[in-house]
């Protein structure tokens, strides 16, 4: 039996990862019986999906099926909306009841980073935006805050782009280095799962390809679910595809497998691009 | 700029190159175990025809997956679809060569008809053609991919002479039928091999610069083509 009422939230989600990052299959996070509505509206119908530590799983599904809705629940982002409620279900992080009483939002959050659809870097310098996080955290030695700096924009693989400019203003970066530098602001501070709405649909080809690039790599460190409306991003990106319609869940299963031979006409339909 | 996933082409292009390595060398000792009439190595050639068979179906299968997956354009996506069509043609290569050492086991218990020239002549035609052909995909060198397709017709030359030879033989002398016919077949089989040569040299063309150069001559013929 799971106990995490009982235990205090910053505790449970300092947990140390007990999955080996070679073995992939160990699941992270348990999604049972979920129902999500705005209001009276019902956004999410019966959702049971478990996704594996280590990997990259991707939500897909046409505008308004609930993908979206599903990736903040995980990190209860939903929760800054008026009306919205969780009527029936759970959602685990490594068996812990994320909507349990006692689970701090602004705690999971940290557990559970989030890069949005369009770049939102501060507005303030490269450095800065990095170190944000921690220096609200309380940490404040110089030498810690540079090594975060440099090893988060090693991560985000923007380095050797900004190490020249660490202090200038992140909002002059291109679009493809700002969405990279808010990549790099959410692993400061070593999330274990990165959710993605949407990260490349403002970026043009090679920016996207150096965000798909990052995610390859990032994926050895973290798990990582993406939402995106490009097939092949979710066919070139993701281990396991999650295919949504209408608030439910459709299909789900590894991407091969979804892209390759999918079992419901639905998801075929959707991946083919003939619907949707 | 390189990607992730680059290094799944490099392994496509490796196995598509082992598969010709291997056709070549099923050639090259079903003809040596005929023409020393040992029946050993034609057991060999017989038994290492699976190897082709998987790299087949291993080529076929990431073709599709690669398709499915990193949606390939262009050059990238001749490479794969080049690559299941010339992968098909090196393992018909290899089942001719298994055809040749299952004949050459038979022929072994007999006297040989006549010493084998000609046959070896075209093995080795075809064998270079094979080579060449191979060469194209790794150098991308269109010239050498139009010799392969013009050299198709020495082999060619060399089957209907065998054809006629063996005939006679098999006319002035009934007993040399089976033996005759074994070799028939086999010049038939070299001729075959010459064929898949040929279509892996048009399938390089196609890969390498977007031309279909197949059946330009009998297109030419019915005005198709200018």
């Amino acid at each position: 039996m799971d106990t995490p009422a009982a235990t205090p939230a910053s505790r449970t989600f300092n947990v140390p990862a007990t999955a080996s990052a070679a073995d992939g299959a160990q699941t992270l996070i348990e999604i049972d019986s979920f129902d999500f509505y705005y209001g009276a509206k019902q956004a999410l119908f019966d959702i049971n999906l478990r996704l594996a530590d280590k990997r990259v799983t991707a939500f897909i599904g046409p505008s308004g099926c609930g993908k979206s809705t599903l990736l903040r629940c995980l990190n209860r982002m939903n929760d800054l909306i008026d009306g919205t409620s969780v009527k029936r279900g759970n959602v685990k992080i490594r068996g812990i009841d994320i909507y349990g009483r006692d689970v701090d939002s602004i705690e999971l959050r940290k557990r559970v980073g989030m890069v949005f659809q369009k770049s939102n870097p501060f507005p303030k310098s490269i450095y800065e935006n990095i170190t944000y996080g921690l220096r609200i955290q309380g940490v404040k030695s110089k030498a810690r805050l540079d090594e975060v700096v440099e090893k988060s924009l090693r991560g985000a693989a923007l380095w050797d782009e900004v190490k020249d400019r660490l202090h200038e203003s992140g909002l002059g970066l291109s679009g493809g280095q700002q969405q990279r530098l808010c990549i790099a602001r959410t692993i400061a501070v070593e999330p274990e799962v990165i959710l993605m709405d949407e990260p490349c649909s403002a970026l043009d080809p090679i920016a996207t390809a150096k965000v798909e690039e990052l995610i390859h790599e990032l994926k050895k460190q973290f798990t990582i679910i993406i939402v995106t409306h490009s097939m092949q991003q979710a066919a070139r990106c993701s281990d396991q595809t999650a295919f949504f319609y209408m608030g439910k869940l459709v299909e789900f299963g590894e991407t091969r497998d979804i892209f390759m031979n999918p079992k419901n006409p639905q998801t075929e339909a959707y991946v083919s691009g003939r619907f949707g | 700029m390189k990607r992730f996933f680059d290094s799944e082409l490099e392994t496509f292009r490796s196995d598509l190159l082992r598969m010709g390595e291997v056709s070549i060398r099923q050639v090259r000792e079903a003809i040596k175990a005929l023409v020393e009439g040992d029946i050993g190595l034609a057991d060999q050639v017989i038994a290492a025809d699976d190897e082709l068979d998987e790299l087949e179906k291993r080529i076929d299968t990431e073709a599709i997956r690669y398709m499915n997956l990193r949606a390939p354009i262009a050059t990238e996506l001749r490479l794969v679809i080049v690559g299941m069509k010339a992968s098909h043609d090196l393992e018909r290569v290899g089942d001719e060569a298994t055809s040749i050492a299952k004949r050459a086991i038979r022929l072994a218990a007999e006297p040989p008809l006549k010493p084998y020239v000609d046959i070896p002549r075209m093995a080795a035609i075809a064998i270079e053609m094979l080579r060449d052909a191979l060469e194209c995909f790794v150098h991308a060198d269109k010239e050498k991919a139009i010799a392969v397709v013009k050299r198709d017709k020495e082999v060619d030359a060399i089957n209907k002479q065998l054809y006629r030879e063996l005939s006679s033989y098999m006319v002035e002398t009934p007993s040399t039928t089976t033996r005759a016919l074994e070799l028939m077949f086999i010049s038939k089989s070299l001729e075959r091999i010459a064929d898949h040569a040929t279509n892996i040299a048009e399938e390089m063309v196609f890969l390498y610069e977007a031309q279909d150069i197949r059946h330009e001559e009998s297109l030419k013929k019915f005005g198709k083509v200018d």
